[in-house]
């Protein structure tokens, strides 16, 4: 794989958005779009462009649980831990897809193919248990349908 | 004659197949050559039978669900076109009891519309309320949504006219209208569903708010975890400004009023609004001591109303019927209708709009059905991970903010888990306490300590050490957060704790399991 140009795209997305009101928040989501994770690099770019200190930038990006600092997995899965989810089972079958990945929440598998995180709550409440595999949604999981999740992301 | 077939977009109805299900019916129309349409409308909010596919016949909307991909050519050849019968089949969707017992104001033309169709909104009396506002002076506009007692649908049920007028009244260059859609509450998805399902009655609302007190820029703040209501809302407002909704004169007005879709990033506190506002300013998202309100020093440090979605996106109502009309609804000071959200361990989960007052149980009975699992009903959490949770002998409390108090328990935004006998409500408040040691700000010490203690201290009973001292000191935390925090994850957790261990006393005596065994 090409290694991309941070230092110019960095620069570029801080170009096309600093206009916006507020525009970190909206710099970082399209930097890690790009990436695939907030590069270490970017930090000192977007602190200059911006104006802020380099741990203003910093801070942002270690206060939201949605950007990473390291590349994820090649498939995300993220299972909710909430409560209507609980009450529905997730914790059981929380075990069951650390069991079939070998990994716990927040880890990658060794073959790199999938990072296990947590979510609280995706709005599917009424159709718990559920899950998000790369931006699609799963509901109603039961052993079978998470199992059949959990082979798709493998792959 | 083109027969229209509706299949919903909503996001719930996508994590149960309905793209799976549009396909085939698409495939179906194909190999059968017949006249007939797909529609993707939002969701009629009766998430148990998602996805829900309804066919347009001569007279209404006939119902079918849940319809899976195998289903469909059994559908077509039942004659589903003209509303054959089939085992699947409901009649006709308006009179399925749970949805004709509502009463829907805010969620009129939810999955009855294509969400993204401008005539369609139209035709249901989209926009009437705006151009209505557009007539009225500023303080006439405010002055109705006082009037029709519309209180905060976001959780602290602060009346909306009021917080309105504040703004009107504040001076300032610039004013902004923040929508808060951080919803991340278990059990809420009334805010992800309008938004999905009838984008433009909140953009409607809030050009609506941004008339009445001067904004002329507004945010909707989303959270990342709803990218499917993120994605609806861009298209939205791109339509919108495309059909002179938004811009410069909104409908040919002289009022100006845009606005734009900002994603949040995975932090529950972002939904409490001094935070988001600082996240919107690209802050961590850390919470703001009152005063200066928002409405005075909001976004930017400028006068901004903060609003939750379903607060924004029932003034058209408001504005289109006359508060009196909406204020006849409910109960006491809970005036209007709530979007109720039955979810967990229930038959019948989904929205349920209705005037305030139905009792807790008759929402989880009658309306939800009893359990999923046809088990005993043990417990009912309310409002959130922040809400009380209630036992079956507390099922009298209307739906009420001050009865619900009343009890040491909240509405909040109205979402409501419940779970069968097979919970452990120990194990249910030892997660209230690890949810909020994992979403807290940080900013204060009691809810940023005193949570992780809170684990600790949960995990201590479970284990049978100490048992009756370390409920004192659970208790005795509850307390300190309660009175030591700065906002309400910190302040409210107590809730979900305090109940559990006052209404469930049984579930934290674990029985000394080693001894027992000896
Ligand atoms: C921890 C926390 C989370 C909150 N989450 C939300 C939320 O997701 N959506 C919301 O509208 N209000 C939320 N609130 C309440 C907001 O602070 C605020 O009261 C509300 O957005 C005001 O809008 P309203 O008057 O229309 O209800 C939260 C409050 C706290 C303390
Ligand atoms: S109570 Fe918790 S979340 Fe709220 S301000 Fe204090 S530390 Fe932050
Ligand atoms: S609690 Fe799991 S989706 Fe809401």
């Amino acid at each position: 794989m090409p290694v991309p140009d941070i230092d110019a795209r960095t620069l570029s997305i801080v170009n096309d958005l600093k206009g916006l009101e507020g525009p970190l928040l909206p710099i970082l989501h399209e930097i890690q779009a790009e990436f695939g994770y907030v590069p270490e690099d970017c930090l000192p770019i977007i602190a200059r462009e911006l104006n802020l200190s380099r741990a203003e930038v910093h801070g942002v990006v270690t206060f939201y649980h949605d950007y990473r600092r390291h590349p994820a997995g090649r498939h995300v899965l993220k299972l909710c831990r909430a409560e209507a989810c609980q009450s529905m089972g997730s914790d059981r079958l929380a075990e069951k897809v650390k069991a079939l990945l070998g990994i716990d929440f927040h880890e990658t598998t060794g073959d790199g193919a999938v990072t296990l995180e947590p979510v609280y709550c995706l709005g599917l409440c009424s159709t718990a248990p559920a899950a998000m595999l790369d931006g699609e949604v799963h509901g109603r999981l039961d052993d079978d349908a998470i199992a059949d999740l959990v082979a798709e992301a493998r792959r | 004659m083109t027969v229209t077939i509706f299949v919903p977009r909503d996001a719930a109805a996508l994590a149960v197949g309905a793209d799976k299900v549009a396909a085939a019916i698409e495939k179906e129309i194909a190999a059968r050559g017949v006249d007939a349409r797909i529609v993707r409308n939002g969701s009629r909010g009766m998430l148990w039978l998602e996805p829900l596919v309804e066919v347009r016949a001569d007279h209404g909307r006939i119902a079918y669900g849940p319809v899976r991909p195998s289903d469909v050519a059994s559908l077509f050849d039942a004659g589903f076109l003209e509303g054959g019968a089939h085992p699947l089949c409901h009649g006709q969707t308006h009179d399925i009891p749970f949805y004709a017992s509502q009463t829907r104001l805010t969620f009129s033309r939810c999955g009855v519309t294509d969400p993204l169709s401008l005539d369609d909104y139209r035709q249901y009396r989209g926009l009437t309320g705006l151009e209505k506002a557009i007539s009225m002076a500023p303080a006439e506009i405010v002055k109705e949504v006082t009037d029709s007692g519309l209180r905060g649908r976001g959780g602290a049920g602060f009346p909306t006219g009021i917080k309105w007028k504040t703004v009107m009244d504040a001076a300032g260059p610039q004013k902004y209208i923040v929508c808060n859609a951080d919803e991340g509450d278990s059990a809420t998805f009334a805010d992800r569903m309008i938004m999905e399902g009838d984008p433009f009655v909140l953009i409607e609302g809030m050009a609506i708010a941004g008339i009445a007190t001067g904004a002329t820029k507004g945010y909707v703040y989303i959270r990342s975890e709803y990218p499917h209501a993120i994605a609806v809302m861009d298209e939205a407002v791109r339509i919108a400004r495309q059909e002179k909704i938004l811009g410069a004169s909104v409908l040919g007005s002289a009022y100006a009023f845009d606005m734009e879709v900002r994603s949040g990033a995975g932090a529950y506190v972002c939904g409490e609004e001094t935070s988001l506002l600082n996240s919107l300013e690209g802050r961590r998202g850390i919470v703001r001591a009152k005063p200066p309100l928002p409405a005075l020093q909001g976004f930017l440090g400028r006068p901004t109303v903060v609003n939750n979605v379903m607060s924004l996106a029932s003034v058209p109502v408001i504005l289109d019927r006359g508060a009196g009309f909406y204020r006849d609804f409910g109960m006491g000071r809970s005036r209007g209708t709530i979007p109720i959200q039955i979810a967990g361990n229930v038959k019948h989960g989904g929205l349920y709009e209705v005037a305030f007052g139905l009792t807790l149980g008759e929402i989880v009975e009658k309306i939800g059905g009893g359990t999923a699992s046809g088990r005993p009903v043990k417990a009912v959490q309310v409002g959130g991970p922040l809400g009380a949770y209630f036992p079956v002998s507390m099922f009298d409390t209307p739906f009420d903010y001050e009865a619900f108090a009343a009890r040491d328990g909240l509405i909040g935004h109205a979402g409501i888990t419940v779970f069968d006998d097979t919970v452990d409500m120990l194990k249910q408040a030892r997660f209230a306490m690890e949810f909020c040691a994992i979403e807290s700000c940080g900013k204060c010490t009691p809810c940023r300590i005193g949570s992780t203690r809170g684990v600790e201290t949960a995990d201590k009973i479970a284990r049978g050490i100490e048992p009756e001292k370390n409920k004192v000191l659970l208790a005795d935390l509850c307390n300190t957060m309660k009175f030591g925090s700065l906002c309400a994850l910190g302040g409210f957790t107590p809730y979900p704790v305090m109940s559990a261990m006052t209404h469930f006393p049984e579930d934290f005596s674990p029985a000394p399991v080693v001894e027992a065994a000896e």
